[in-house]
């Protein structure tokens, strides 16, 4: 199994081919315009040992992007509304927050009469239809071409719909930052949501993502997606292992491969407010996906219907006469 | 059948102005989803997705208008003018936000704003049209025939 790494390496770079022949990252490259197919991670957890290097990278790398907070901050209206205020907890590491986008859990579990200590990097799975996308009213949070699921930290008005949609909360809040502070700043927005961005200035210069880059141990694997499904699907086997991500919400670009079933590990890991679960999640964005249906069926409908009235008005002499 | 499909056009209005205002988590925010029999309204997938089938539902009463308008050959009155191009910029910018919003379709962020902002923009718009048609008397869509 150790040659598919490589080659999902090199597949890696031809996909972002696009991005790496640019001298200068160019705003479209940034976008991820240049991949010819989404990319997704896989994490194998067998390999994991906790040791923290990739939440190391992970803030030392995007620290230019974390929030530029203004103080006092203003208090907010009702003040049902609460203050999130992290810039003075920035070394916190042991939880998702707006200036730690990854974090590891750990989880101690017996299957099949083997005891296992497990390592979990968690962050962003970068849904295949992510909700957090979809209902942001405000057009800040979206899908890139690269599969990168983003939040515009510049645009965001901080009303938090993003975590509360996300099956597992993911996004997270820094309030006294953003636009929302030249608008109405005590009555409408809150702040700024912040979240792994799967390092997408990196990538479309060519590099891999932080995380992935710092891990010693080779956890992480990134490349085209049909070629990580088949890695996956691969490792699983090999592993008599279990999946978790792939038809998780309909689909992540984000898969994790475990000895362990994921129930198990879910019922052992720490949840909570920044600390994501590994539950099954059904697709969020199912309803959707139906009504479109009838949203692309309701206007051949109503078109019918009024025909068949004039037809039916005609007829009966009620018109043209 | 006519009659009563009239009288769905201004309450399916209604409800497409109170879910598309619920796309931003203000009814939560302003109590107004404490309101006994209005917590959905702080609910964002229930609200996504009443406002998808009233959507659905007003899109099958436009077509049907505008199919007996053709063939009546009906004169749309001057604020009937402004409110059927407000109501079609928000049919066009709508679906685009659905088909947006399917799996394995993405649109660039300057587009993803472009639809959001306009649709916001032109859902005000007509709403302050469609008031003030309501205040001065000029409700009517097509003129009265003699």
């Amino acid at each position: 199994m150790k040659k598919i790494p490589s080659i999902s390496r090199r597949s890696f770079f031809k996909t972002a081919g696009v991005a790496i022949c640019a001298s200068a990252v160019s705003s479209r490259d940034a976008q991820g315009s240049g991949f010819s197919e989404e990319l997704m991670t896989v994490l194998d957890i067998s390999k994991c040992i906790g040791c923290g290097e990739c939440v190391a990278a992970c803030k030392e790398t995007n620290a230019h992007k974390f929030p530029k907070v203004k103080k006092p901050i203003p208090k907010m209206f009702p003040p049902r509304v609460k203050v999130e205020d992290w810039s003075d907890k920035k070394d916190i590491d042991d939880r998702l927050t707006p200036y730690n986008w990854l974090y590891i859990q750990s989880a101690e579990v017996e299957h099949r009469g083997k005891e296992y200590e497990l390592h979990i990097p968690r962050r962003c799975l970068h849904c295949i239809n992510p909700p957090c996308a979809n209902l942001c009213p405000w057009g800040a949070a979206r899908k890139e071409h690269s599969g990168t699921v983003r939040i515009d930290e510049d645009i965001c008005l901080g009303g938090a719909k993003c975590r509360t949609v996300c099956p597992w909360h993911i996004p997270q809040r820094q309030s006294g930052a953003g636009l929302y502070l030249d608008l109405l700043p005590r009555f409408a927005g809150n702040g700024t949501m912040l979240k792994c961005d799967r390092c997408y200035d990196k990538v479309a210069e060519g590099s891999l993502p932080a995380c992935i880059d710092a891990c010693p141990e080779g956890v992480q694997t990134i490349g085209p997606r049909s070629e990580m499904i088949r890695y996956a699907k691969g490792l699983a086997l090999e592993m008599d292992g279990y999946l978790y991500g792939l038809n998780e919400n309909g689909g992540t670009n984000t898969v994790y491969v475990s000895p362990v079933p994921f129930e198990a590990l879910d019922l052992v890991v720490e949840k909570g407010k920044g600390k994501p679960h590994l539950a099954a999640v059904e697709n969020s964005m199912a309803n959707e996906e139906t009504l479109t249906s009838a949203l692309i069926a309701a206007p051949l409908a109503g078109f019918a219907a009024g025909v068949i009235k004039v037809v039916s008005d005609i007829r009966k002499g009620k018109r043209y006469d | 059948m006519t009659n009563l499909l009239l009288k769905l056009w201004t309450p399916v209005l209604v409800l497409l102005g109170i879910t598309g205002m619920g796309q931003m988590p203000i009814f939560k925010r302003y109590y107004v989803a404490d309101i006994p029999g209005l917590g959905w309204l702080g609910e964002p997938y229930i609200v996504h997705w009443i406002h998808y089938a009233a959507a659905a539902l007003f899109i099958f009463l436009a077509a049907w208008f505008i199919t007996i308008w053709i063939t009546e050959r009906g004169k749309v009155t001057s604020t009937g003018w402004i409110r059927i191009t407000l109501l079609a910029l928000l049919i066009v910018t709508g679906y685009v936000r659905v088909i947006k919003n399917l799996p394995d379709v993405h649109f660039s962020p300057p587009v993803i704003m472009l639809i959001d902002w306009t649709h916001l923009f032109f859902a005000f718009l007509f709403g302050v049209v469609a008031l003030w048609s309501l205040l001065t008397g000029k409700r009517p869509y097509l003129r009265v025939r003699e």
